[in-house]
């Protein structure tokens, strides 16, 4: 079972720079076809400063703490054969390009129990601010700890 | 972008077979390097047959029908459900439809989709949602 007294814990925030190259390889390995993706010249045409992150790309950014995998796993001492992404969603509000520095808060939010403890499910909130202290997107996952 | 209707389909978008190598290739972009989506003696001792994807890059898929079809900076919300395991081999289509338009804050004309990836056995992967500024 999972420590209750975690609900709540809020991990020191983590400041990534957003390399274009990272992006190129991300748009890569989605499979992406649409240069505004991995072409500067083609992001600058249809009006951004750079190549843009694609949706899912602030968990690319999480995966920059400090951790073997991710950073609950580590405090709480979650086995990761064990979990599954359960559910995950994103609201946004302000692109985020190449040459970005995003300021990341990961925050534990809830820890519940399913199916008499067998089944624990754990979200985990996170902000996403750019180098000019604007919030560019905010995301909460949701995964199941199989005890 | 006003000519969004509900009731209209988003247009689908297929991908190519699961493979090996995209799972490498979405291990190393992503960071996510849970062993489960690379390591079949790893999925092994899970209990697992083979290796299995990473629910998150059918919710890459997803977005890709998203932006393909509207501008990303229009995109307000995005949420998956994961309903189901993707194996090797498998394709992943991505599907939606404009289930509503209605008025946000500051009167901002918004539709809501509902949005879905499966296999081609038609086994759910993802069952989701996404909000757009129209």
């Amino acid at each position: 079972m999972l420590d209750k007294q975690y609900i709540g814990h809020v991990f020191k925030p983590i400041k990534v720079p957003v390399e274009l190259g990272r992006l190129k390889f991300f748009a890569k390995s989605i499979g992406e076809n649409n240069p505004i993706y991995f072409d500067v010249d083609a992001a600058q045409k249809a009006g951004y400063r750079s190549v843009i992150a694609p949706p899912t790309f602030t968990m690319v950014i999480d995966s920059e703490y400090e951790s073997e995998s991710m950073p609950e796993f580590d405090l709480m001492g979650i086995d990761i054969g064990r979990i599954l992404h359960a559910n995950q969603s994103f609201e946004y509000f302000l692109p985020i390009c190449a040459g970005d520095e995003i300021f990341a808060t990961r925050r534990i939010k809830n820890i519940t129990e399913k199916k008499a403890g067998t089944l624990e499910f754990v979200e985990i909130d996170s902000e996403y601010h750019n180098q000019e202290g604007e919030l560019v997107a905010t995301s909460l996952m949701t995964f199941v700890y199989r005890n | 972008m006003t000519d969004v209707k509900e009731g209209d389909l988003i247009p689908e978008m297929t991908f190519p077979p699961i493979s090996r190598h995209t799972l490498a290739l979405y291990c190393g972009a992503s960071g996510d390097h849970n062993p489960v989506h690379v390591d079949i003696d790893f999925a092994k001792q899970y209990g697992l047959d083979d290796v299995i994807a990473h629910g998150m890059l059918s919710m890459a898929y997803l977005g890709r029908m998203l932006t393909s079809w509207r501008p990303q900076s229009s995109l307000r919300k995005f949420s998956a459900r994961f309903a189901g395991m993707v194996q090797v081999g498998e394709i992943i289509s991505c599907h939606g439809m404009v289930s509503k338009i209605y008025s946000g804050a500051n009167e901002e004309k918004l539709a809501e989709l509902s949005i879905f990836a499966k296999t081609n056995d038609e086994r759910d992967v993802i069952v989701g949602e996404a909000i757009i500024s129209l």
